[in-house]
């Protein structure tokens, strides 16, 4: 026995010791001029499309802050640099993950992953911390009532998505003689916390102008098939259908719509532009005339000192990564651009007094205004909405940008 | 419908690895989503993905067989939950080498083929879904006569009733096993290929495809091809019945909970036949 | 069994770690809190799989159980239910510890008391299956009562719910839970290595050598296979408990039933470690919990596809697990645990 509990008991220790240790020493946040920001975003698993247009756009970010020299904190410059984990798409790997920055790699500045459930999960993390958190992915209002006082968002909330695109059929149906309380809804939303409130927001929406929610459906989170959906909608024709169902669902949504030639006058959704509807060579003209729900669009007039307007922005994005910003990465990019702001002003990489600078933070970048309400959502940009007209995003909303008249109804042909 | 008729290609394959060699492929869905991005490949370069249909089978030939050799020869006389957990494994190993080379993205193949209503579009019938359909169906054919009719099929139906009398008999199991494993990876592949044409392939919605097959597999006992197309069809209808009736939320937990119920059902059936034959 | 003292030793060895270790590393007290969840995980699923040749894949929905149950009855507890209803997570709750504690201990015994019932009442059902069949209907079970979960309103359906804030006034939540969780691991491991040397012990063994005969020989063979499903789920209920409150925040599929991730993990860091040992699953969930880690930190994106190789090369290279590699490597060293083990 004796030979064997030692041998035990000398393979138990030496594992948990060389193990840990071999997870590396701590780092100090700030080394030599680095200020190392951290993150854990989705680079495997279901949000991995999203997780990587996430990353992008802070890599961009971080990368025109350090070519103009970057930040100046009490006199002396300071480089960012980022410290990413890939969190797998999964909320509990999440919370460990944020726990490990924080902790282990004594990160001090955290930016949000991608996706408002992943952000739901790792506020209590940094507000348990007291370690300021700057997230552009996370838009469902259930962050924002818990009283967390460190995470802040450059986005504007889920609820507000889709109300411009319910306010649009209202309008339609005042132009076209009909009462707007005739109209009748139908609404399939994934089961996470950001959809799910889209479709709260549907709802008061639809109380407002009294209109009738025929259909309202909830869509596993894996979903493989919407034929069942598609049916009751061929079947009680609903004026104005809306759709989130990330990435997958909305592909599938779209195509499969379009195949089983269901259609509507108005057909709203969001992650159009990472489910790429817009790619003929792969929808055909299936996603023509859907109504788009997004953040931003490089059709914005903003502009800031990095980036220049919204449309440079769009060309440098480009330039680097091949494709378009969806804007995904130009939110990303923003909490960056923010985060830097805060820094600067703050003039120390106190936490709490970084926290309190990013509460008074009032700027402008190229993504939009930026001014946090006490929460910590921004309620200083609108939402936009773009209709895709001939294989192009056409932003139809708000109208003090909108370039092109609503295509009314859908398809008509 | 037509997602039913995958299901049992799917599920047909993974009979067959399970009644020939005694291995639950856990990465059926892998393979499947692989031969679906053969397709998208072909449509990228030009080629009508329809041909994918026979080009991803002869693709995954290859892969099946690589596999085969490198880890399921050592570990297919070992029990059950060894080879479960290799080939869960080999699937997280596919999975993530898939999202390494073709990235996140969602893909599918464009087909250009159109649509026919009836009744007002209230019934439509898609050309692609046919198609297919018809493929699944001629490729089920032909394998049910391969297995029937040729040497190989012989071979692979005598070691499934027993391997070490197919031994003793001058059989070579471990080619009959190679040619199992492999031959089930084909026949994902051709689904994969039909799944890329008529939804969409990502390298995430494998478990998808293989817990479907599991399941028709089960309910259809092993061996038993009429079974398998019939549950495969069976369950298609139920989880669309079920995602209309009770709505989508339900449609994934209504699936499950049936195989359950299926299951215990099944045991107690079994269970009183027992008792009588006391 | 001259040195009667010497496993002392050990376990004041493990003791000593489980004391101290997280002092050691205030840092990595999250990982060793889960580090000793995933012992438990271990544990718990080698009762079935090892013990009796019962192979579930559906363990982890006592997890999830108990998960719920335990942070609900906080909410009910201290919150007007109808209140909460209204504005399901529009507080953050901050409790007093005496509250916090007394939620959480009472939460736990709830949890526990239900995923026994449950156990038992699905036991009677399920447990009648063999082989496969067990295997995959427990896999259906998983996955059925996590998407069941993401339907009900009460628990935040698709939403999720927030576990009670761990109150400010009693230090760090990393060093409560890894001495909460490692606590669990040492009642655990005793708890069965008393069960494995009684009857039960022996009439599970039974079952798994032969169920028939076992049958035959007079054992009463479900009453056994639902009591050890309901030790397993006990148990597993106060981990699901433990980790809701440590997350903070529970999804009904990614945290409360993760079958593909934790439901999956307990069956490999069992076979992992050796199944049938008492030390096998210890020893496997260590391993695989400290590796897992490591990949994680400096594979960025890849750590997945080098957990898919380790797992491929250990069922082909170690199908026995390290304990089963270790026992015919130096089998003098285990001498005395195969007496023990066969007697």
């Amino acid at each position: 026995m004796s030979k064997n509990s030692k041998f035990l008991s000398v393979l138990a220790c030496g594992a948990v010791v060389t193990g840990l240790a071999t997870t590396g020493p701590a780092e100090a946040k700030v080394e030599g001029d680095t200020i190392t920001l951290g993150s854990a975003v989705s680079i495997t698993g279901r949000y991995a499309v999203n997780g990587k247009h996430t990353k992008n756009g802070y890599d961009l970010g971080v990368k025109f802050i350090n070519d103009k020299g970057g930040i100046t904190v009490g006199g002396k410059k300071y480089k960012l640099a980022i410290q990413y984990y890939d969190d797998e798409s999964t909320a509990a790997r999440g919370t460990q993950l944020a726990e490990r920055l924080i902790q282990q790699d004594q990160i001090k500045f955290i930016l949000g992953p991608y996706s408002s459930g992943m952000t739901k999960a790792i506020a209590p993390v940094v507000e348990k911390y007291g370690v300021p958190m700057v997230e552009g992915n996370g838009a469902s209002r259930s962050i924002f009532n818990q009283g967390f006082r460190y995470t802040f968002a450059v986005l504007s909330t889920s609820e507000q998505y889709l109300s411009t695109a319910i306010d649009l059929a209202a309008e339609q149906a005042k132009k076209d003689g009909k009462d707007p309380s005739s109209l009748k809804i139908a609404l399939g939303v994934r089961n996470e916390p950001f959809a799910l409130d889209i479709g709260a927001g549907i709802h008061d929406d639809a109380k407002r102008h009294g209109m009738e929610i025929i259909i309202d459906e909830k869509f596993p989170k894996e979903v493989s098939d919407m034929t069942s959906f598609l049916t009751k909608i061929k079947a009680l024709k609903p004026d104005v259908v809306v759709v989130s169902a990330h990435t997958v669902g909305g592909a599938l949504f779209v195509r499969q719509m379009t195949e089983q030639k269901a259609n509507a006058p108005i057909v709203a959704m969001t992650h159009c532009e990472s489910a790429k509807i817009e790619d003929s060579t792969v929808f055909g003209s299936a996603g023509e005339d859907i109504l788009c729900a997004g953040q931003w669009a490089p059709e914005l007039t903003y502009r800031d000192d990095y980036f220049g307007s919204a449309m440079d922005y769009t060309k440098t994005f480009e330039k680097v990564y091949g494709y378009v910003p969806p804007y995904q990465a130009a939110e990303s990019t923003a909490s960056v651009l923010v985060y830097a702001d805060a820094i600067a002003r703050a003039g120390s990489f106190d936490t709490a007094k970084v926290r309190d600078a990013l509460a008074a933070t009032d700027m402008q970048t190229f993504y939009g205004n930026v001014k946090f309400a006490p929460t910590g959502q921004n309620i200083a940009k609108p939402m936009v909405l773009r209709q895709l007209q001939n294989g192009k995003y056409k932003l139809v909303a708000p109208s003090r940008w909108a370039d092109t008249p609503l295509s009314f109804p859908r398809m008509a042909q | 419908m037509m997602i039913g008729a995958l299901f049992a290609l799917a599920a047909f394959g993974m009979a067959l690895v399970w009644g020939v060699m005694n291995v639950i492929n856990i990465a059926q869905g892998e393979f499947v989503v692989l031969g679906g991005y053969v397709a998208v490949l072909m449509a990228q370069s030009g080629i009508h993905p329809f041909f994918a249909i026979f080009v991803a089978p002869v693709v995954l030939y290859g892969v099946g067989w690589f596999f085969y050799q490198t880890i399921i020869k050592r570990v297919v006389d070992k029990d059950l939950f060894t080879s479960l957990l290799a080939t869960f494994g080999i699937s997280i190993l596919v999975q993530q080498l898939m999202n390494q080379i073709f990235g996140a993205d969602i893909r599918r193949a464009p087909h250009g083929f159109g649509t026919w209503g009836f009744f007002d579009n209230l019934v439509t019938v898609e050309q692609v879904k046919l198609l297919t359909a018809l493929a699944a169906l001629a490729l089920g054919g032909v394998m049910v006569l391969f297995l029937k009719k040729s040497r190989l099929g012989q071979a692979i139906r005598a070691t499934a009733q027993n391997a070490r009398a197919a031994r003793i008999m001058g059989i070579d199991t471990d080619k009959v096993y190679a040619a199992t494993y492999s031959l089930n990876a084909a026949i994902c592949g051709a689904a994969g290929a039909m799944v890329a044409m008529i939804w969409v392939v990502e390298p995430y919605i494998g478990l998808v495809y293989t817990i479907r097959a599991f399941m028709i597999a089960i309910i259809a006992g092993l061996g038993n091809l009429s079974g398998v197309v019939l549950a495969g069809l069976g369950l298609g209808v139920a989880e669309n019945f079920a995602g209309f009736i009770m709505g989508a939320e339900f449609q994934i937990a209504f699936v499950f909970s049936l195989l359950v119920v299926i299951l215990v059902g099944r045991s107690i059936l079994l269970g009183r036949k027992r008792e009588y034959l006391k | 069994m001259s040195s009667n003292n010497k496993p002392v030793l050990l376990y004041g060895g493990i003791l000593l770690i489980g004391i101290f270790l997280p002092l050691a590393l205030p840092a990595f007290q999250t990982q060793i809190s889960v580090m000793w969840m995933m012992v438990t995980f271990a544990l718990t699923w080698d009762i079935l799989g090892g013990r009796m040749g019962y192979n579930s894949f559906g363990n982890i929905v006592f997890f999830g159980v108990g998960m719920y149950a335990s942070a609900s009855m906080q909410h009910e507890l201290y919150f007007d239910i109808g209140q909460f209803e209204v504005i399901s997570d529009q507080f953050n709750l901050q409790l007093t510890p005496e509250k916090y504690l007394f939620g959480l201990g009472l939460g736990m015994i709830v949890g526990a008391v239900i995923c026994v019932a449950l156990a038992w009442v699905l036991g009677s059902g399920i447990l009648s299956l063999r082989g496969h069949y067990f295997a995959i209907c427990t896999l259906g079970l998983g996955v059925a009562v996590g998407e069941l979960a993401g339907t009900i309103d009460y628990i935040g359906a698709g939403s999720g719910m927030a576990a009670p804030v761990f109150p400010l006034a009693m230090g760090s939540a990393g060093l409560f839970y890894s001495y909460f969780f490692f606590i669990l691991v040492v009642v655990t491991f005793f708890s069965l290595k008393w069960l494995y040397s009684t009857r039960f012990g022996l009439a599970i063994n039974a079952i798994r050598d032969d169920e028939d005969k076992a049958e035959a020989m007079g054992l009463h063979t479900t009453r056994y296979k639902t009591l050890a499903w309901c030790v397993s789920a006990f148990f597993l209920s106060f981990a699901g408990a433990g980790f809701g409150h440590l997350n903070g925040f529970i999804d009904p599929l990614d945290v409360a039933f993760p079958g593909a991730t934790f439901g999956v993990w307990m069956v490999l860091m069992a076979i992992l470690g050796g199944k049938g040992t008492l030390w096998g699953p210890v020893v496997g969930a260590l391993a695989f919990h400290i590796t897992q880690e490591f990949f994680w930190s400096t594979l960025l994106g890849w750590q997945r596809v080098a957990l898919g190789l380790m797992i491929v090369i250990v069922v082909v290279f170690f199908p026995l697990g390290i304990m089963g590699w270790a026992r015919e490597k130096w089998p003098e060293r285990f001498g005395h645990i195969l007496e023990e083990e066969s007697s």
